[in-house]
């Protein structure tokens, strides 16, 4: 299963949740899937989904889900350490790991080799990681919800994309229709 | 050890409603990160690296919150790409209070090399810079703070080793 049969396949799990995508394929999938005023989508910045996650569940009580990649957490790796220490429950970071870079040509990525980013989650200090094939993804991301402890879920997809279109949306417009969600 | 200017900053942010800073410290900051730590009504969040810390304060001002971020002038090199194309592009006010090393004053040689790009950089990218040279410059960082709200834009405070070395 791919990226995209997975965001798919979350469509109902991901109704009132506040939801900061990653950059490039993930946003443009998700905005063609199923957009809302609840998505947040990043259009440049690659990395910063799980910090940008964080900081709003820190500063909101509404439950927050950080779509990321395998790649943009390697490039952010310290992130897992600041989410390890600083635990939201109403924080979850859900990391679509296909093992590749995906918005540029499916690049291999390092979670395809040796390294995994569930462990590493777990060593930052993460207490809730959860591992888990695509297909096994929109349940564990409901009982995450339900539980109301923050939680890791890593999610081992194939590598691959839809062609989607660029997202063309006004960065302030997508700021502000999503605060206006946050607020409300 | 906290002092008074650190009193006072720390003080004039709680004043102009910032309740979130993240930092990566530096020696010229150490005071002043030391209070925000203990300061009620302001979550201080350390972050790793300063384009992970400007992603803390994207989302904790979506979520209704007034961030700052505290850094090192060196850090600039890493938080470029952040601040075009997430602060600036979702025009996201975040005052950064940056400790200026390698001005007069500084010991280490090598800071003096991104000293030298500091301004220019700071001036490429439209970023409204304020320098604070003697203690007295700091009486403008409430107008400062109420200005980048005004504009919703990433500000870059500069305190170089004269400012701290005068303050008391």
């Amino acid at each position: 299963m791919i990226r995209y049969e997975l965001l798919d396949l979350l469509k109902p799990t991901l109704t009132e949740e506040l939801v900061v995508c990653n950059i490039g394929s993930p946003s443009q999938e998700l905005h063609a899937l199923d957009d809302q005023p609840s998505n947040f989508y990043m259009l440049g910045t690659m990395g910063l989904a799980s910090s940008i996650g964080l900081g709003l569940a820190m500063a909101t009580d509404k439950k927050v889900i950080a779509i990321d990649g395998d790649g943009s957490v390697l490039t952010n790796l310290g992130t897992l350490a600041t989410i390890g220490n600083n635990p939201c429950d109403n924080f979850i970071l859900l990391i679509v790991d296909n093992g590749s870079y995906g918005s540029t040509g499916d690049q291999p990525t390092y979670t395809g080799g040796r390294t995994s980013l569930a462990k590493v989650a777990e060593a930052c200090g993460c207490e809730n990681v959860v591992e888990c094939s695509a297909e096994e993804t929109p349940e564990a991301l409901r009982a995450a919800l339900d539980a109301n402890r923050m939680t890791v879920i890593v999610s081992k997809c194939e590598s691959g994309n839809v062609k989607c279109p660029v997202i063309t949306m006004n960065p302030i417009t997508i700021r502000e229709r999503f605060m206006r969600e946050v607020a409300r | 050890m906290a002092r008074e200017i650190d009193r006072q900053i720390i003080g004039d942010l709680r004043d102009n409603g910032i309740d979130f800073v993240t930092s990566v410290p530096c020696k010229q900051l150490a005071g002043v990160i030391e209070l925000v730590d203990q300061t009620d009504g302001i979550l201080h969040v350390p972050c790793n690296k300063e384009d992970e810390g400007m992603g803390l304060c994207a989302g904790a001002y979506m979520g209704g919150m007034r961030p700052l971020i505290m850094m090192q002038n060196t850090a600039l090199g890493v938080t470029l790409n952040s601040l075009a194309t997430l602060i600036q592009f979702y025009q996201i006010p975040l005052p950064m209070l940056i400790s200026y090393r390698g001005e007069v004053g500084e010991p280490v040689a090598c800071q003096v090399e991104m000293a030298l790009h500091t301004k220019a950089l700071l001036a490429q990218f439209h970023i409204p810079t304020y320098h604070f040279h003697k203690a007295e410059d700091v009486a403008e960082l409430p107008g400062i703070l109420q200005h980048t709200q005004m504009c919703s834009k990433p500000t870059a405070i500069l305190t170089d080793a004269s400012f701290w070395g005068s303050a008391k």
